[in-house]
């Protein structure tokens, strides 16, 4: 098992890509919107996933499970 | 389609990559002396290396059709030896005679140290003495911005042909300033430390296709030379035409090291051939 050091030593650069990707998505798609008109905007419910997600993951006392937490939140609620 | 690799670090790959990019289009590299890996210790060491670029290295690529071009420097984690730094610089203007040297690179910062700054310069000085291209190196990570203003600033008192300058390796918070002092500005694809190649597109419709150069860098660590191609295919795929991909890929490279006129591969135009085709009307 890896240190708390070692798994930031391993991992850092990857999650710092990782969000750089994040970011540039959603610069991207500001732009497609200020192109298209504010309607793109507000249609599309996947957008709000990915803030709600943002979000889960900027509380540092999110938990020890945010990755089930964010699959939770892209699933189709169970019947 | 055709396409100029205008960074790759050759001597670190294999042929199988010249291969590849060969059966993928590409027609030329560049090749910039760059850090081994390790800091080494003598001055013929660096001489022999610019022998390997300048002679040899064209030789593995012309068995794939590539033809291939280099550059001279001292890079800057090694500039932190002056001393070695100064004995190499004296040798270089004999490489600028050679058929496939284009001009003085990588220099540029790491750490942005008063060693790298002065043999920056005297790298500078070099190139405008000797009327060479300038090819920039801007630090990694959480060194960029700050290694980046400092290149611009010591760019700035010195008479540079803007031109005839590309800073390599800018992102999003140094994009802006490289191409609005005039220069030549490079994305390098790296699949985690630098730009993707979905940034690259997006820096490219944001900040426009003109004076920019796109290449993978492609060395001894992590990296890999088809980025390039994969930011072609993203370009496209955001409905770019093809022609707009040359201008890009293949036209920009042309136009910058051209400038040089030892690189004579010129800037190419997509055209449809109207046939008479006899007979085809009736069927």
């Amino acid at each position: 098992m890896l240190t708390a050091k070692q798994v930031l030593d391993e991992y850092f650069l990857d999650a710092r890509c990782m969000l750089l990707e994040i970011a540039a998505t959603l610069d991207r798609h500001d732009a497609a919107c200020r192109r298209e008109g504010a309607d793109a905007q507000a249609a599309d419910p996947r957008l709000g996933k990915v803030y709600q997600s943002l979000g889960i993951l900027a509380n540092p006392g999110a938990g020890p499970n945010r990755a089930e937490q964010l699959l939770n939140l892209f699933s189709d609620p169970v019947d | 389609m055709q396409i100029i690799q205008p960074h790759y670090h050759g001597i670190a790959r294999t042929a199988q990559d010249y291969e590849r990019m060969a059966m993928s289009g590409v027609v030329a590299v560049g090749e910039p002396a760059f850090w081994a890996g390790f800091d080494r210790l003598y001055p013929e060491t660096f001489i022999d290396y610019f022998r390997q670029i300048s002679e040899f290295e064209p030789t593995r690529a012309a068995q794939y059709g590539i033809r291939h071009f280099c550059w001279v420097a001292v890079n800057p984690k090694e500039a932190e030896n002056p001393e070695l730094s100064r004995a190499v610089l004296e040798r270089m203007p004999e490489f600028f005679e050679k058929p496939t040297v284009l001009g003085v690179g990588e220099t540029g910062l790491h750490k942005s140290t008063g060693s790298e700054c002065e043999i920056m310069e005297a790298q500078v000085e070099l190139a405008i003495r000797h009327d060479q291209l300038l090819l920039v190196h801007t630090p990694h990570l959480q060194d960029k911005v700050r290694g980046t203003t400092r290149i611009l600033e010591i760019l700035k008192g010195m008479p540079v042909d803007p031109d005839k300058v590309w800073i390599d390796h800018v992102e999003e918070h140094t994009i802006r300033q490289a191409k609005d002092a005039g220069y030549w500005v490079g994305f390098t694809l790296y699949p985690i430390t630098k730009c993707s190649p979905q940034r690259a597109v997006d820096l490219l419709e944001t900040y426009g296709l003109e004076r920019t150069l796109v290449n993978s860098s492609a060395d001894w660590g992590p990296s890999d030379p088809f980025t390039l191609q994969h930011c072609i295919l993203d370009f496209r795929r955001r409905g770019h035409s093809l022609q707009e991909a040359i201008e890009v890929f293949h036209n920009n490279p042309a136009r910058y090291l051209g400038q040089n006129p030892k690189f004579d591969l010129k800037p190419i135009r997509v055209e449809t051939i109207e046939e008479d085709r006899p007979g085809v009307a009736g069927c």
